[in-house]
């Protein structure tokens, strides 16, 4: 029994990316909802699921206000901050696959540049009176306490550990505001990086540069999913999920998983085993990926997990041009986090759907196959969106 | 509120700190077993007891990894701050506070280094352990 096939992708959505929005989360969510919706042909009245990040402010009951929603049938969040992204999704197929509701919207929204920065310390973190609290025991009280700290931790040892310099992360970047440059919805539009750029930017946690780290961004993006029978009645060239998987692997914590012998993110890599599992494909059949890039060591690090090349040598796979347009794997097509804006996520989905579509300003010619990936370092997800 | 920012302490890590405040590194044991964990938990993994006691390492660790922060300002601490991944001669792995070591240069920090455990008393409530050169 396999989820792939039985969901589609018929809308997507989205507010303009900025780093001050000047309106509520609430707001964004449900601009970029309508938005989704039109674009699938489709009103609210036909809504019954909704689902979200745990770390979302806007609850699916207050956006369902604010759209006129009827009944909902399903609702329900994804925790662990951006690995939330492509799960958001799985709980929408799961939902129509099984007939527990017909259409669902997945919705990500927030003011993270203008309201509360995610690259800040979030002392809220670390006060927390559950286990994610008493985790963060161990790291927030001496200093370990932004994600590109966190992250930073894990860049130091994969370099030694394989011979990787900051110049092969810097092919991520290069890569990200390369498309970026010629997407008009992107932050970056028209402002492509070197790879000197790169290697000049300041030091924000050594190994990991200005140029290493995402944006912070204030937006929303929204996805409609519904059966691939009622996709074939709706405007747009369905999208079906041809995979959607999570995964967590053994001593799993958020962005501190360092206990494990090797560090590092098996995590991806259980997500991986399941896409491959679900969709039938190989790293071989895929077009184009969108690799969640806050921070762009972890990037090579999925090539790895997912099977693009074995362990130690994403250094190598990215050289010469090969994760950008006309590469033998152009990732990040929309310009990724770095480049377009840090939607959790969220917004590298609605790329795949683009690329699946035919419709990115970046377009993969003949793209049949996209593999999205969530955040890593944390519990995640994972999608493989395909032509029917 | 200046200063660091403070951990939540629960039943399970309140022995960690009530060791920092008289300036003994604790590392989780098993009361059965005998199996070291940490950071530390309900439960031994080798032998599933719930009966949870503690060592007090010998406060030596080797550098796995680190990272030298230099923005954003951290709360209560000083940038550039050195945070490192120690693994410890008793089998365990621990995030660690530096001091004492320049930021970037000849001299700084290596994998493999080996440091020892010092305190930096923050207030009457709360003791942190951080790290040096021998």
């Amino acid at each position: 029994m396999s989820l792939s096939g039985k969901a589609a992708i018929v809308g997507i959505g989205a507010t303009e990316f900025s780093k001050e929005s000047g309106r509520s989360e609430l707001q964004l969510s449900v601009e970029a909802t309508r938005d989704a919706l039109q674009d699938a042909g489709l009103t609210p009245a036909d809504v019954d699921g909704l689902t979200t990040f745990t770390m979302d402010t806007s609850s699916e009951i207050a956006l369902a206000r604010e759209l006129g929603l009827g009944d909902l049938r399903f609702f329900s969040r994804i925790n662990y901050g951006g690995g939330a992204a492509c799960a958001t999704i799985q709980q929408a197929a799961m939902a129509v696959a099984t007939g527990v509701a017909d259409v669902v919207v997945a919705y990500r929204g927030f003011n993270e540049r203008s309201g509360q920065r995610f690259g800040q310390v979030q002392s809220w973190a670390a006060q927390q009176v559950n286990t994610n609290g008493i985790d963060n025991s161990w790291t927030y009280p001496l200093g370990l306490s932004t994600p590109a700290a966190t992250v930073a931790m894990q860049a130091r040892r994969y370099m030694h550990d394989y011979g990787v310099t900051s110049a092969d992360f810097g092919a991520v970047a290069v890569a990200d505001r390369r498309h970026a440059a010629t997407n008009p919805a992107a932050f970056f539009y028209g402002k492509p990086i070197t790879l000197e750029d790169h290697q000049a930017s300041r030091m924000i946690a050594d190994p990991l540069h200005l140029l290493d780290c995402c944006q912070e961004s204030d937006g929303a993006v929204a996805i409609v999913v519904t059966s691939p029978e009622r996709a074939r009645d709706l405007p747009q060239p369905p999208v079906t999920i041809a995979a959607a998987a999570q995964g967590s692997a053994a001593d799993q914590y958020v962005m501190t998983s360092y206990y494990r012998d090797e560090i590092g993110i098996p995590e991806m890599g259980v997500v991986a085993k399941d896409l491959w599992r679900q969709s039938g494909l190989t790293p071989a059949d895929i077009d184009t990926a969108v690799l969640y890039d806050h921070f762009t060591p972890y990037v090579l690090m999925q090539l790895e997990e997912l099977g693009f090349c074995v362990r130690g040598e994403a250094k190598d796979f990215v050289r010469d041009g090969a994760i950008e347009l006309g590469g033998r794997l152009p990732i990040n097509t929309h310009g990724g986090q770095l480049g377009e804006a840090y939607l959790h996520g969220m917004n590298g989905i609605a790329e795949g759907i683009r690329q699946v579509r035919g419709t990115s300003v970046n377009q993969v010619a003949g793209a049949a196959h996209v593999l999205v990936t969530a955040g890593t370092g944390v519990p995640t997800s994972g999608l493989v969106l395909s032509a029917p | 509120m200046s200063g660091p920012v403070r951990p939540v302490i629960g039943r399970d890590n309140a022995y960690f700190f009530e060791g920092t405040a008289k300036q003994e590194l604790r590392i989780q044991s098993c009361n059965a077993c005998g199996t070291l964990r940490h950071p530390p938990g309900p439960a031994c993994l080798s032998c599933d007891a719930y009966d949870r006691g503690h060592v007090v390492a010998r406060g030596e660790g080797t550098v796995y990894s680190f990272t030298v922060i230099h923005a954003p300002k951290l709360p209560g601490k000083e940038l550039p701050l050195v945070v490192a991944l120690l693994d410890l001669p008793e089998g365990v792995r621990m995030v660690a506070e530096v001091t004492g070591v320049p930021p970037e240069g000849e001299d700084a920090l290596q994998i493999g280094e080996r440091l020892v455990v010092d305190w930096n008393t923050i207030d009457e409530e709360l003791t942190l352990p951080i790290w040096r050169r021998p």
